[in-house]
Parts: structure tokens; C-alpha cells; sequence
């Protein structure tokens, strides 16, 4: 068994999690906990990884397990009660809604006027989604949805996180510029859930590393280590 | 005096009645991507409970209303009883609404009975106005139309310009990632369902008024509303216009050129926009 962190800080504490695609056992005893400190999850393609986020969200049924969320269970809810609780997602591929312009995007959040996270914090903190808030979602390009994406979450103000692969696909400039974001929410306290499988991005920006190999948690390591043992990056994601 | 701008006006008005009827559909059918086949069975019960409570009360504005309300609390019946459990589950929805439908056209033929019945609207209505170009036409029809116009119009700004509005759309596109943001879907998918079954609840207290109420046309309106949804492109209330208007108009048409083939060339209307455009006019590709 990896070695978790035992619950007491622990805000999401996710035990022994079992999903099945039909006959395949695609997440296997998934067991980890984590305080607010950013987790990142790493892993190859197909290893897991968002069927683990997917679970967690409600958007998947689960076979057994469960996921504590400052104490409650979450699995079996439905997704709009996982985000009521506290928790909010960054999708993979952004899943920006087409026929809504960025400034519907936020206001159908209904964040509360005096929240930390309301529109005018989100345009003060991401000025281009200000610049185009009348222009609908589809017309954006990849990094503007990306920001808007987690200006979406960001709206529910979360004390979870979870953002699923928001470096894909964008260009270095754009990657820095969600790395400061990320940086800047972990210093205001943000508890961030990271799925990634850029070993950089989440090595610069995790204290912890999880990697994800069919199915299982194969290691659970300081993000320094990983950072600088190729042999580790090596035997989890197959790079060097 | 030259018939074609009146036949023209009655393709209009007739487009009117289709899109009170399907623009409730195109919002059930785009929101909930299931079929819902008891929208007919709304359509003739609203259009029996408006002759009612028009005829008892001498009251044609409570009947519009009364056929509204009780459609839609059909609606929400359906919805919530019988249907909430199995929402993804296509097969099953088609299957209850199918149910519904059956039981629901003999429930009305028992107890409204097999003859033409026609919802009695006020006296000083029932005048013809002298429009230029067309001459005399009947006063009622063009109030119908306005109505149409008017609740088009309001449905489309809900849609385009509330946060409600904001909600169904997002719904449309994604509805997972909606509920993620904090929305519970399913009630929303309540107040759509039970909103479309009062639109076309409406819609057949209005089709009452102009023509005789008559067993058999919860299946035909339930046609040409799907016909509409289709030519429009599903889940756009503009499409539903547009897709009345043309359905309305190439029957009227088709009925004074050809009259043996009015039925089969509003489906050839189908077929061609298929053929060109497989999501409608206004649709989008899945």
C-alpha cells in the first residue's frame, strides 16, 4: 500500500475507491488524503487519473469506497451537491459552455456579492476575460478558456479545487500564466487537487506528488524528489 | 383580387398555432435530449379543459389560461412521477410518454367524446378586418398570431437574456458540467418539462378557437411539432419560429396547388432540410 497521509488536517480523505468501465476495473482500492497543501496526480494516459476527478465529482458511479470531504462522504451525491459542499472543477478539455458569452458564464455561478470570489474579483484577477466578456464561449481561444474555466469554479468559492490537466494543449506563455494563477490561489490558502500529466508543471507548483499507474496509486512522493530523480519519472511516466 | 398573400396570412396564422405547440417541444427535446411522445396528449387536453372553462365561465382569456395551467400540471405529473427516475435512460422516457399518450387519447375520447367541439370566444371578436392587399380577414386569427409573436418573443428573451435563461442554455451544452457548478439540473429539467407541456396546452386552446377540437389531433400535433423541432434545429426557440412558419405556410400552399399531397409535402419539407441541414436551420451539429 502507498503511504497516505493519515487524516486529522485532512480535507479530502478518499479511502479504498473502486470504479469499473462495464467488466474493466478501472480504479483500483484508490486510497489518499490531503490537508490544503496542493496534491498533484500524475500519471500516463488512460492510467486513471480522470476517471478518479470524475468520481469525486459525481459525474461516474462508483463500485465501493468512499471520499470524505471535511468529514462527509461525498460519493453517491450528485455533482450539484458535491460543488454546494465545497468542491469545484476545472474540467479536462475546459467544457466551456458554446452558447454562452464569458459574462453568462459567471453570472450563472450566482456567487454572493460579498464572497471572496465574485465577477468583479474574477475580472480584476483575469483582465482579458474582462476585455471579452460579451464574446460567447466557443470564440475564445484555448488559454482565454482556460481562464475562464477556472474563473467558473473559482465562483463557487471552493475550499477544494480540482483542476483536471489545464495545461493541455496551451502554449508555454499561457502555462506560465495559469502557473501564477495556481501559485497565487495556493498562497491565498486555495486547497487545489492537481491532475496533470506535464511532470513540470506539477513538480514547480505541488508539494506532493501521487502517481497513477493502472488504476492504482503507485507512489506518493514529495514533488522535490520527483522533480530531480529521473529515475522516478522514469518508472512512473516513462520519461527521462 | 389575387389569393396568394391570404393564403400567404393563413400559412402564418396556422404557423402561429405549430409554434405555441412545438417551442415548448424544441425546449424539452433540446434541454432533455429525450423525446417526449405525450406532447400531443397536452395539446388536446388543454385545448378540452380551455373549451370548458371557456364555455362554463363565458370567459375566453380563463380558458387560454385554464388550458395552460392544467397542461401543465400534466406535465409536471409526468415529469415528476413518472418519468424523473429513468431521465437518461431514452428508451424508457419514449416508452411512458408513448404510455401516456395512449391512455390519455382514450381518456379524452371518453369523456369529451367523438364529435368536433370548438372553444367560443367573444362576440366582438368574431369580426374580420379590412387588411390592404388581402381584404376582409378574420380578426381572431391575427390576435392569435400577435399572441404567438408576443410569447416568442418573451420566451426568447428568457432564454438569451436571464440567468435563467443562462442556466437552461448551459444545460443544453453540457448539462454534467452545469450541475458541477452548483445547479441542480433535475430541477430545472422540471420547469422545462412542465413549461413545455403548458405551451402546448396553450397552443391547443388556441387551435380550439380557430378550428374544431377533434380525437386524433394529439397525434397529429405531436407530428407536426416534431416536424417543426426538426426543420428548426432542436432546443432554438427561433428555429421553432422559423420552422412553424414554413410549415404552416408550405401546407396552406399545398393544400390550394396540390391538395392530395398537402400531408406528404410538409414531410418533404422534413426530408429536404435533412438532407442539406441534418440539425435544422438553427441547430447546431451535435
Amino acid at each position: 500500500m502507498p503511504e497516505t497521509v493519515k487524516p486529522g488536517g485532512a480535507i479530502l480523505d478518499v479511502q479504498d475507491l473502486n470504479v469499473y468501465y462495464g467488466r474493466v476495473h478501472v480504479l483500483q482500492d484508490v486510497s489518499f488524503s490531503m490537508g490544503a497543501e496542493p496534491l498533484g496526480v500524475l500519471g500516463r494516459n488512460g492510467m486513471g487519473k480522470s476517471t478518479l476527478v470524475k468520481a469525486l465529482m459525481g459525474f461516474i458511479p462508483t463500485e465501493s469506497g468512499t471520499a470524505a470531504f471535511e468529514g462527509q462522504n461525498i460519493i453517491g451525491l450528485p455533482s450539484y451537491k458535491i460543488n454546494r459542499r465545497g468542491i469545484a472543477y476545472v474540467p479536462q478539455g475546459r467544457r466551456i459552455f458554446r452558447s454562452l458569452t464569458v459574462h453568462e458564464h459567471l453570472t450563472m455561478v450566482g456567487a454572493p456579492k460579498n464572497a471572496r470570489w465574485n465577477i468583479e474579483a474574477i475580472y480584476e484577477t483575469f483582465p482579458r476575460l474582462a476585455e471579452r466578456k460579451k464574446n460567447g464561449g466557443a470564440d475564445l481561444s484555448g488559454g482565454e478558456q482556460q481562464m475562464l474555466a477556472i474563473a467558473r469554479a473559482l465562483l463557487s468559492n471552493p475550499r477544494l479545487l480540482i483542476m483536471d490537466e489545464p495545461s493541455e494543449g496551451l502554449a508555454p506563455t499561457i502555462v506560465d500564466h495559469i502557473a501564477e494563477v495556481f501559485r497565487s490561489l495556493v498562497s491565498a490558502g486555495q486547497a487545489v487537487l492537481l491532475i496533470e500529466q506535464n511532470l513540470r508543471f506539477a513538480t514547480e507548483l505541488c508539494d506532493r506528488i501521487l502517481f497513477m499507474v493502472n488504476g492504482q496509486i503507485a507512489a506518493d512522493l514529495p514533488a522535490t524528489q520527483v522533480a530531480r530523480d529521473s529515475a522516478v519519472q522514469e518508472k512512473f511516466l516513462g520519461v527521462v | 383580387m389575387d389569393i396568394w398573400p391570404l393564403i400567404l396570412l393563413n400559412g402564418l396564422t396556422l404557423g402561429a398555432v405549430y409554434f405555441v405547440a412545438s417551442s415548448g417541444l424544441t425546449l424539452i427535446f433540446g434541454l432533455m435530449r429525450v423525446i417526449t411522445l405525450a406532447h400531443g396528449t397536452s395539446f388536446l387536453f388543454g385545448g378540452y379543459l380551455g373549451y370548458v372553462v371557456a364555455a362554463a365561465t363565458d370567459n375566453w382569456i380563463l380558458g387560454l389560461l385554464a388550458g395552460l395551467v392544467a397542461a401543465g400540471l400534466l406535465g409536471l405529473f409526468t415529469h415528476q412521477v413518472l418519468i424523473r427516475r429513468f431521465q437518461d435512460d431514452d428508451m424508457r422516457v419514449a416508452l411512458i410518454t408513448l404510455g401516456v399518450a395512449v391512455i390519455g387519447t382514450d381518456l379524452m375520447l371518453a369523456v369529451f367524446g367523438g364529435t368536433a367541439t370548438q372553444v367560443p370566444f367573444p362576440q366582438n371578436l368574431q369580426v374580420a378586418l379590412d387588411l390592404p392587399v388581402i381584404g376582409e380577414y378574420p380578426l381572431i386569427r391575427l390576435i392569435i398570431l400577435a399572441i404567438a409573436i408576443v410569447l416568442g418573443l418573451a420566451i426568447y428573451f428568457i432564454i438569451a437574456k436571464t440567468r435563467f435563461g443562462s442556466i437552461v442554455r448551459a444545460g443544453v451544452d453540457d448539462a454534467p458540467m452545469t450541475s458541477a457548478t452548483g445547479v441542480n439540473v433535475r430541477v430545472v429539467f422540471a420547469v422545462i418539462f412542465a413549461v413545455g407541456s403548458a405551451l402546448a396546452g396553450l397552443a391547443g386552446v388556441i387551435s380550439g378557437t380557430l378550428f374544431p377540437l377533434l380525437p386524433g389531433q394529439d397525434g397529429s400535433y405531436l407530428l407536426f411539432s416534431l416536424v417543426v423541432v426538426i426543420v428548426g434545429g432542436m432546443g432554438s426557440i427561433p428555429g421553432a419560429a422559423i420552422g412553424s412558419a414554413l410549415v404552416g405556410i408550405v401546407s396552406q400552399f399545398a393544400l390550394v396547388i396540390a391538395p392530395t399531397y398537402a400531408f406528404v409535402l410538409t414531410f418533404a419539407l422534413m426530408v429536404i432540410v435533412l438532407a442539406v441541414r441534418p440539425q435544422g436551420i438553427m441547430g447546431r451539429p451535435a
